[in-house]
């Protein structure tokens, strides 16, 4: 593995022998308590990504699960292949005046290959991805600190794997100072800093104005260094170099991609990391830790009770009832097939959404008690949606009340708004609930069958906001399979789904036009204003 | 060691009948059967306001009931209401801590909650006697930070938390009623059926759960992600599940059929799911990703029919209003963008 990327890539040089280990054991080799497997061994199980039917190339811990290892996992399989020499893009030097510019490739030539190996139709698709890659740093523009991908004939060059995110760098500033420290020594006009990069030298001088004078020396052992290579490697190295830099202290107003969900962050294979130097040097006093880093949790390993538990769990799942799928696929399909004309982004809303015509028409509709054709119609849908509109609740309970039965909906009602109440009241409004409704001789006697009496009445030795849910769920049932029905065949629902409903805002309209005829001056003869109000 | 061993065996020995059962009901796949129905071709939206105001990564945001306010927590330590139609910040509340990762908007529209590394669910009430918006409660016992919560009413929350449990509060109290044990790793999103009797919660063992809130059980056991399950949602009609995940993909499974319907995944998205919001119908997913983009799929036929690309840095939350009307993204880059 590691040799296919050796053919590929421009070798650091040996002087810096750090670089040579990390390539073979990109992740810090101190203790997890995995006993984790050497990195190189990253054979993959069979890639469940469609992308590559070839071996994983990337050089990140197979057990490294922390979602940005994941990503760079993917990412680093195709940067591996797009530079393959048969399958990939073609990486050469182009000659340009007086110089050669070694390896590079063009923009167009990243999108297309993108485009024809992840099988993306839209190149603009195939910008982003590949402007993902470019700002995780694995590829870049050789003339530009910002990290994206244009679909032109500017170059890009790839990323060394020595500066791959996933050896998890988190560089000090130290390093960062001896960088932009060597790059003022050399006299290259390629070198020279950008205003950001000179203002924060400026500050880091600042801050380590103590240790200036070790950095100063660092940074002319590492301009010695660089001198001793090959010109073309030495441009080459200079352009990786930057671009980690680009990564790890990003042009401001980009992205920094290094950065973390903290949620994820104690969970990352290495927690207690120490900080590498990317110029080799060595850690001077204690290794800084990550304030956020904390120990791995415990809970994630299974203990013998655990496993106990699942077996019972197991056994309950396995002796489940189970729907056919081509039953629940037809319940999933009515169900948005009949909620389709109400959901604002596969049918446009009648009058207009409030947000594209700033006309809150809509919502002073949905509140006025006059509801409109489509709203009436959904209380056809189902007990639910009739029960969840007040305006559906108020017409179910009138229906009801005409048949002298509206003692149901009233205690699914007063059940409901006792589940909601300050713990205080509860339990006087559970008697008074049971007085009303279940009670011997009650006013608005309800029909329970007896064990769901029964456990009511022992329920309410004490009282809780919860102590009418099984008398609930039954009133419920026997209200949707038997008045609700009723409700919409009767003619006082029929009725209201036939009518059409003039909205408000049309006499709305009206009014404030004619507020503003009045308020217009004498000026305006009767002609221009019958002209006016036509032409709206 | 050779009792683990044998009662591990016999898990998996479970596990793999349950496998079975589960194909004797596969007749078809949710994919076949939508095969009929109309495409809803390329969904366009269109942002229509951006909430500005905070300084520093939205981690969450919360649709309130009616149609125009939501809230949305920052690591600039603030809890922000907003008017979402004027874009006016009705409250700017400051947090004690600012490593806020979760927010919730009560039904009644009365109370906000927040919480995050400082374990705690922290609840406010905006409608104060003085017109101050104060701490009402600090429900403290989660060993783990707090990932997510989601109101029952004003007198009950639930809480996920990163020590691997859910709790139903009581809010008035500040008890624990119940403790939802069983995830193998951290909790990271909850959602509360539309019949309030039942919750799910996605989870860091790549599981989804589904639990009954009064029996305090769990129901089922939902997995085949490959990594951390970030976001979870029920499908509208309460009879299914989605869950968005890092592995890159959304998963739709069905309660009744107890198993995975639909996948909705594309080679060319590599980065994980950390937000997700079915449409109104159903019949569109909502999913917010770490490439800084929405992707729109349509459940039913499993493609993808739109993106949203508006944001400079990861889509952290997304939610679709209670009418429908509206969805809202928040993101690291700060902003809140309302589209449709």
């Amino acid at each position: 593995m590691a040799e296919a990327q050796q053919q590929q890539q421009q070798q650091p040089e040996e002087e810096e022998e750090e670089e040579e280990e990390e390539q073979q054991s990109p992740v810090e080799a101190t203790e997890t308590d995995e006993g984790s497997e050497e990195p190189q061994k990253s054979v993959h199980k069979t890639p469940t990504r469609p992308l590559l039917s070839m071996r994983s190339m990337s050089i990140v811990d197979p057990d490294d699960d922390s979602p940005n290892m994941i990503v760079y996992r993917k990412i680093e399989d195709i940067v591996t292949l797009i530079q393959d020499e048969t399958e990939g893009v073609p990486i050469r030097t182009v000659k340009s005046f007086m110089t050669k510019i070694p390896s590079v490739v063009t923009g167009t030539d990243i999108v297309q290959w993108l485009m024809k190996n992840l099988s993306i139709e839209d190149p603009a698709e195939a910008m982003h991805v590949g402007s993902l890659i470019a700002a995780q740093g694995y590829f870049f523009p050789i003339s530009d600190h910002v990290l994206s991908l244009k679909d032109d004939g500017a170059f890009y060059r790839f990323q060394a794997p020595y500066f791959w995110p996933s050896n998890c760098w988190e560089p000090e500033n130290t390093d960062y100072a001896i960088y932009l420290c060597k790059r003022t020594m050399q006299n290259k006009t390629r070198l020279e800093l950008a205003d950001y990069e000179a203002e924060n030298l400026a500050r880091l001088q600042r801050a380590f104005a103590r240790k200036w004078e070790f950095i100063y020396m660092q940074a002319e052992a590492q301009v010695k260094i660089d001198r001793k290579k090959d010109k073309t490697e030495r441009k080459i190295l200079d352009s990786q170099e930057r671009a980690f830099w680009d990564v790890h202290r990003p042009v401001p107003g980009c992205v920094n991609t290094t950065e973390m969900d903290i949620r994820k962050c104690r969970r990352m294979k290495n927690p207690h990391r120490v900080k590498k130097s990317v110029y080799g040097l060595a850690e001077e006093g204690t290794p800084s830790q990550s304030p956020i880093h904390t120990p791995l949790h415990h809970c994630r390993k299974g203990t013998k009770e655990d496993v106990e538990k699942e077996i019972l769990f197991l056994n309950t799942q396995l002796d489940r009832h189970r729907m056919k799928m081509s039953k629940v696929a037809e319940s999933l399909i009515s169900y948005s097939e009949q909620y389709m004309d109400y959901d604002q982004f596969v049918t446009v809303q009648e009058p207009s959404n409030p947000w594209t015509s700033d006309d809150p028409s809509l919502w002073d509709l949905e509140a006025s008690k006059e509801p409109s054709q489509q709203r009436v119609k959904k209380w056809g849908f189902s007990l639910e949606e009739a029960l969840k509109d007040p305006a559906g609740r108020e017409l179910f309970l009138k229906f009801l009340e005409s048949e002298f039965s509206s003692e149901n909906l009233r205690f699914w009602l007063a059940v409901q708004a006792l589940k909601r109440m300050p713990q205080q009241e509860v339990a006087q409004r559970a008697q008074e609930i049971w007085a009303e409704f279940l009670a011997e001789g009650a006013p608005s006697s309800i029909n329970l069958d007896s064990h769901s009496y029964e456990r009511t009445s022992q329920n309410l030795k004490d009282p809780g906001r919860y102590s009418y849910e099984d008398a609930q769920d039954h009133i419920y049932k026997l209200m949707k399979s038997d008045s609700y029905t009723r409700f919409l065949r009767s003619s006082l629902y029929q009725d209201l789904l036939r009518k059409k409903v003039c909205p408000e805002t049309e006499q709305g309209r009206r009014t404030s036009l004619e507020k503003f005829t009045r308020s217009v001056g004498k000026s305006l003869t009767g002609k221009r204003l019958t002209g006016l109000m036509q032409s709206s | 060691m050779g009792e683990m061993e044998e009662l591990r065996k016999e898990a998996e020995s479970l596990k793999d009948q349950i496998t079975a059962a589960r194909k004797t009901v596969q007749d078809t796949t949710l994919q076949e059967a939508a095969a009929g129905i109309t495409a809803v071709g390329r969904v366009q939206l269109k942002t229509r306001k951006t909430l500005r105001g905070h300084l520093a990564k939205i981690y969450a945001m919360h649709w309130g009931a009616d149609s125009t306010l939501c809230v949305s927590a920052s690591q600039d330590g603030k809890l922000i209401v907003w008017d979402s139609i004027t874009t006016n910040k009705v409250n700017a509340i400051p947090l004690k801590s600012s490593w806020v990762m979760t927010c919730a908007y009560a039904p009644s529209g009365n109370l906000v909650a927040c919480g995050g590394l400082d374990n705690m669910c922290s609840i406010y009430n905006l409608k104060g006697k003085d017109g101050n918006v104060k701490v009402m409660r600090e429900l403290a016992a989660h060993t783990g930070y707090l990932s997510c919560c989601r109101f029952l009413s004003d007198t009950e929350i639930i809480t996920s938390s990163g020590d691997c449990t859910c709790v139903l509060w009581d809010i008035e109290t500040g008890t624990e009623k119940t403790i939802f044990a069983g995830h193998l790793g951290d909790c990271m999103s909850l959602a509360v059926s539309p019949d309030f009797k039942f919750f799910i919660s996605g989870a860091c063992d790549f599981t989804a759960k589904l639990w009954d809130i009064r029996e305090a059980q769990c129901r089922q056991t939902f997995s085949g992600h490959e990594s951390d399950i970030n976001a979870i949602g029920f499908f509208p009609n309460g009879n299914a599940v989605i869950t968005g995940s890092d592995d890159a993909t959304c998963k739709l499974y069905d309660l009744r059929a107890d198993q995975e319907l639909n996948t909705y995944q594309d080679s060319s998205i590599m980065c994980g799911v950390t937000s997700l919001a079915p449409s109104v119908s159903g019949r569109l997913l909502l999913a917010g990703y770490d490439d800084f983009n929405v992707n729109i799929w349509d459940t039913l036929k499993s493609e993808r029919v739109g993106v949203l690309a508006g944001h400079d840095n990861r889509v952290s939350c997304i939610g679709v209003s209670s009418d429908g009307m509206a969805c809202c993204t928040g993101s690291w880059d700060s902003f809140l963008k309302i589209w449709n």
